[in-house]
């Protein structure tokens, strides 16, 4: 066999391998769709050979849905604890980042392995606390409840440090000739060079957000004030076995977030791939 | 060094420093420091009825936790659950992105689709298998002709949970690992063509011992991961499952003691369990990266 016949040969059982693959990714997606169209008595009486439905596709299912359960205001929940924590950890992380990656100050050290350490220990030690706190503070069922625990980020800061140690060192001193002072020369200089990573930061954030399924039920137990996480394993608990109900809540659940991946594909992977986070 | 005096110049850079990571210092100090000895604390309290302060009890707590068989079940479930996450996910994203690092077409809309389950809330994507696995009316029952009780025998819950986390990461391993794969310079592949090596000879040759930083840098944080599950076996299995007490993880064990029942100091305890646990592994993991990764 010659190396021509080889590669074709390779290449087609790398496709076959890939197309397999690809098909059981998307399976549970599609299946999704199809039981979120059909009746409940047509979901529940399901023959392999009736994959699509029979009697119309029911797309009215997602109306009755997103005004039986208030999407718009779950969705107002999760998209606002989402922009504050963005905010908040890309502001926080971008300071410190500087800081830690290009100024010299005494206790830096200390204060750097506080940071490494925080990233090292399991985030489930500060439940209990962090919750006794928010409820103290009166925060329960609120967004600033949602957004507490993310205000700071380690990671965030241990990402924007790498960012900026990246950075060329003349760039800082050719400003310093300039007169700018520190803060000057971090606004407008070295922070709009570390956008990449804070894009990075800032996707990391949103998506770890959305994602969290046990701080907003822990407080955000009411429905009108919950996530979209949350939210869904109230409706599964209340409403499990009506499954296109369900099946079309967890479509309306996952929609968003998946337009905007598809939108901005490139950022999404180079910011996984780039700060590769436990997500 | 430090006891020398410091210029001006010193001195206000200095200031801007400890301006510039003082907002981050001191949310990590309120957020994160305070309630590890907090809970440390709480683990050798009993939370009071009614809202009444902590009673303070010793290791009454610890002496329970570690006597309740449901402890160690639990603890035995999460590494049975990261024994099938880990592996299966990391070995199906490093042959997937072995084959999209090559120049095949359509490499993108494969990394698209793979990548998906990434970007899901993991609520919704366990609402969607647990109906998949629905011993009636599902469509993997259905489709092969089976009348398997997917999730709730307790035989077979454990792996199908664990088929829903490797489903979940592969595309989130993949992307790390196809990044890793463009770090390898094709000058080793080239020349390793010319002497007549096969694909599967350079993959394991050439790939996989350079690969290794990444690999295990995957491994360790997928193993954190797994090892913290919470939120697919909360979603899959209801309170009523008689597989529940075979298939929860600590982290689910946790949550049902310190927020369904309201028992913060029990909760505590079993925090510090699993944190103990955790700083175990990760010790065995530094000390094998030694051994395990290639160093150039």
């Amino acid at each position: 066999m010659d190396i021509k016949t080889r590669d074709r040969v390779n290449k087609v059982i790398m496709y076959v391998i890939l197309i397999i693959m690809a098909f059981i990714m998307l399976v549970p997606f599609v299946w999704m769709i199809l039981t979120a169209v059909k009746t409940n008595q047509e979901a529940i009486s399901v023959d392999p050979f009736f994959i699509f439905p029979q009697n119309g596709w029911h797309w009215e299912n997602f109306i009755t849905v997103w005004k039986s359960y208030n999407f718009i205001i779950l969705y107002k929940n999760t998209l606002l604890m989402i922009f504050f924590r963005v905010v908040c950890a890309c502001l926080t992380a971008t300071m410190a980042g500087y800081a830690f990656g290009r100024l010299k100050f005494p206790g830096k050290n200390i204060m750097f392995s506080l940071v490494l350490i925080q990233m090292m220990i399991p985030a489930q030690i500060f439940i209990i606390p962090q919750y006794l706190m928010v409820s103290k503070l009166g925060w329960l069922n609120t967004t600033a409840g949602l957004v507490f625990p993310g205000i700071v980020t380690a990671f965030g800061t241990y990402l924007l440090k790498t960012g900026y140690e990246g950075l060329p060192m003349d760039l800082e001193e050719a400003a310093g000739l300039d007169g700018c002072n520190i803060g000057q020369k971090f606004l407008k200089i070295m922070m709009p060079l570390t956008r990449s990573s804070m894009v990075s930061l800032g996707i990391f954030t949103a998506l770890f957000a959305f994602k969290d399924l046990m701080w907003p039920m822990i407080v955000c137990t009411n429905s009108a004030t919950t996530t979209l996480s949350a939210g869904l394993a109230k409706m599964q608990g209340q409403y499990g076995s009506d499954y296109p109900t369900m099946m079309a809540s967890a479509v309306l659940a996952v929609i968003p977030m998946i337009v905007i991946y598809i939108i901005f594909q490139k950022q999404f992977v180079e910011g996984i791939a780039t700060s590769g986070g436990k997500l | 060094m430090g006891k020398q005096k410091m210029t001006p110049r010193a001195r206000e850079e200095a200031r801007w420093g400890w301006l510039f990571i003082a907002p981050t210092m001191i949310g990590l100090i309120i957020l994160n420091f305070y309630p590890v000895f907090n809970t440390i604390y709480q683990s050798f309290c009993k939370t009071g009825d009614f809202g009444k302060g902590n009673v303070f009890v010793g290791v009454a707590n610890y002496k329970a936790v570690l006597a309740a068989g449901e402890t160690w079940q639990s603890l035995w479930n999460t590494i049975k659950y990261a024994l099938i996450e880990v592996p299966f996910g990391v070995v199906i994203a490093l042959v997937l992105a072995v084959f999209l690092n090559q120049k095949l077409k359509g490499t993108s809309l494969f990394r698209t689709i793979f990548f998906l389950p990434m970007v899901c809330a993991p609520a919704a994507v366990a609402m969607v298998w647990k109906w998949l696995y629905n011993q009636q009316f599902g469509l993997f029952n259905n489709i092969f002709h089976t009348n398997i009780a997917w999730i709730s025998d307790p035989k077979i819950a454990w792996i199908s949970v664990g088929i829903i986390g490797v489903w979940s990461v592969i595309g989130y391993n993949m992307v790390l690992f196809i990044s890793g794969l463009q770090e390898i310079p094709g000058d080793y592949y080239e020349a390793a063509s010319i002497d007549g090596a096969t694909g599967i000879n350079q993959f394991f040759n050439i790939t996989v011992p350079l690969l290794s930083p990444t690999t295990f840098f995957i491994v360790q944080t997928r193993l954190i991961g797994a090892l913290t599950v919470f939120d697919l076996m909360f979603m899959v299995m209801d309170k009523t499952n008689v597989a529940l007490s075979k298939v929860q993880s600590i982290v689910y064990l946790f949550y049902t003691y310190a927020f369904t029942n309201g028992n913060k100091g029990y909760g505590a305890t079993i925090v510090i369990v699993l944190v103990v646990f955790i700083m175990i592994i990760t010790f065995i993991m530094q000390r094998a990266e030694k051994t395990l990764v290639y160093h150039n």
